[in-house]
């Protein structure tokens, strides 16, 4: 198979060669422990503050808000974990939505076993959060309120600076998931009155295994991991500092160019989606049409299943993802899309394309090609259309 | 993800016996759109034996492999020896399938069996 086009950069993306590079170093000579004294372990160390610098930039931080994970999902349990548990005398509920990303969901559920209260915000159709909702949501035992940037799956952007100045008021800690958002969307955390952020390497252009959680000064949080005194004895274990320098690369080149960036990918993205919606009969598009991740189209074909459509885009060197049981390992399609409304038989059918810039116009014909046969090979197949 | 044999593969791109009877005197169907598996089987049966068969199928690539081989072991068999033919003989047929999808071969040997009710239903209230 020769022509291959990656449209899942949600689920990751392709490392950066300027981040390969950044990192060789710290993977070959300079091997030294972060926490040694000598040369090549102050090497490591000076590697390690230079990254923290870098992301604490991206975001309007300071580099002391910084600190290092082994991703997003580390970053959302120990945003979540820590806050509960350090501030439970001051009471025992959360609020978060039912479109969260299982690192915060099934977080949330946990503590729920374990006596905290979670209100699980629902969505309107459109898959945005009405603040409203979250208003009436807050109590006076409200300790923490964890709504993500935008979505993973159907890309809808929430009211994050609106949440912030409510959490800000009423004086509630505010977490947010920005795995997708960040490189995608500008984000400063005073102007957003944010106070936890979790982010992720791989999600930007940088390498698997290592993300950040920004933690606003005086947050009042315990530690997920205990251990050594690394990242001034607020996350244990040694540093995986080549993981960390790539981090600091990526996020610089992620946050660097943003609206062009953004510019680009929405035009690829409207142009598919009206290109879909107008080619193939009964296909709906999933999440807000504007207040949208700009990479991102999320469509559902009725009367198909996701994964056939997958394996057939598979076949043909397109590579996307789908909400569908069968592609969770689950009986129940993804819980983003039963949240917005969807009928059960209606989810299972989702296919979830999102850009990056190395996707050109040429890709997504080559796409607008391909995929309508398939769905009409699939329709032609399939028990539910002849019922209706 | 754990991938699919070959054959699971051939019998998806290349389903046998895709569509429907329209005089068909056995249909089944089976599953439902909620857990977004639905295979509905159709049989000419003469005789006491199955002389065609064809189906539809909504559900991933399992399923659809699954309902065309199971359509493939039980053409010119006779009601009893369709009867017989297990969910495992046909995810065996197709050289195994990934353990979350052997549900789907419970679809298929379901729809069989479903089919063949249909007809001796029809066969009862014809007597």
């Amino acid at each position: 198979m020769s022509k291959t086009v990656y449209l899942d950069n949600s689920a990751t993306t392709k490392i950066h060669p300027e981040v390969v590079e950044s990192m060789m170093p710290y993977l070959t000579q300079l091997y030294g422990n972060a926490s040694s004294i000598y040369r090549i372990g102050r090497e490591s160390r000076k590697a390690v503050d230079s990254a923290r610098d870098l992301v604490a930039k991206a975001l309007g931080a300071t580099s002391s808000e910084i600190f290092f994970t082994s991703g997003g999902t580390e970053a959302d349990n120990w945003a979540i974990k820590g806050i509960a548990f350090a501030n439970e005398k001051k009471g025992k509920h959360i609020i978060t939505t039912n479109i969260e990303h299982h690192a915060v969901l099934h977080t949330c559920q946990y503590l729920e076993k374990i006596g905290f209260e979670v209100t699980y915000l629902p969505v309107k159709e459109n898959g945005i959060v009405d603040v409203k909702d979250l208003e009436s949501a807050i109590r006076k035992d409200t300790i923490l309120i964890s709504v993500m940037f935008a979505n993973n799956e159907i890309g809808t952007i929430q009211p994050i600076k609106e949440i912030g100045e409510i959490a800000k008021e009423k004086g509630i800690y505010f977490h947010t998931d920005a795995v997708q958002a960040i490189g995608n969307i500008p984000i400063d955390v005073n102007t957003l009155n944010i106070d936890l952020l979790s982010l992720s390497g791989h999600k930007f252009n940088g390498p698997k295994g290592v993300g950040a959680l920004y933690i606003r000064r005086g947050v009042n949080i315990t530690n997920l991991l205990h251990g050594g005194a690394q990242e001034r004895t607020k996350r244990a274990g040694t540093e995986n500092v080549a993981g960390i320098v790539g981090l600091g690369k990526a996020i610089e080149i992620a946050t660097k160019d943003i609206e062009r960036k953004s510019i680009y990918l929405t035009k690829l993205r409207d142009m598919t989606i009206n290109k879909l919606l107008t080619t193939i009969p009964d296909t709906i598009l999933n999440g807000d049409s504007i207040k949208r991740l700009p990479g991102n189209v999320n469509v559902c074909f009725k009367y198909i299943e996701g994964e056939s459509i997958l394996l057939m885009l598979d076949m043909k060197g397109i590579y996307a993802s789908s909400g569908s049981a069968c592609t969770s390992g689950s009986l129940d399609p993804s819980h983003v899309l039963l949240a917005i409304g969807l009928p059960h038989e209606i989810a299972h059918g989702s296919l979830r394309l999102t850009f990056s810039t190395e996707n050109t116009k040429k890709d997504i014909e080559y796409l607008l090609d391909i995929l309508p046969p398939i769905v009409e090979r699939l329709r032609e197949m399939s028990p539910l259309i002849s019922k209706t | 993800m754990e991938g699919y044999s070959e054959k699971v593969m051939d019998h998806f791109f290349n389903p046998r016996n895709v569509g429907v009877i329209e005089d068909a005197n056995a249909i089944g169907e089976v599953g439902n759109a909620r857990c977004g598996d639905i295979m509905k089987m159709y049989m000419t049966i003469k005789d006491n034996i199955i002389v065609d068969v064809k189906f539809q199928t909504f559900g991933c690539g399992a399923a659809v492999a699954t309902s065309s081989m199971v359509t493939e072991l039980i053409k010119g068999k006779t009601v009893e020896q369709a009867l017989e033919i297990s969910n495992k003989q046909v995810a065996e047929a197709l050289d195994g399938l990934p353990p979350v999808k052997m549900h789907c071969s419970n679809l298929a040997e379901s729809a069989v069996k479903a089919a063949i009710d249909d007809y001796k239903k029809k066969n009862d209230s014809n007597k």
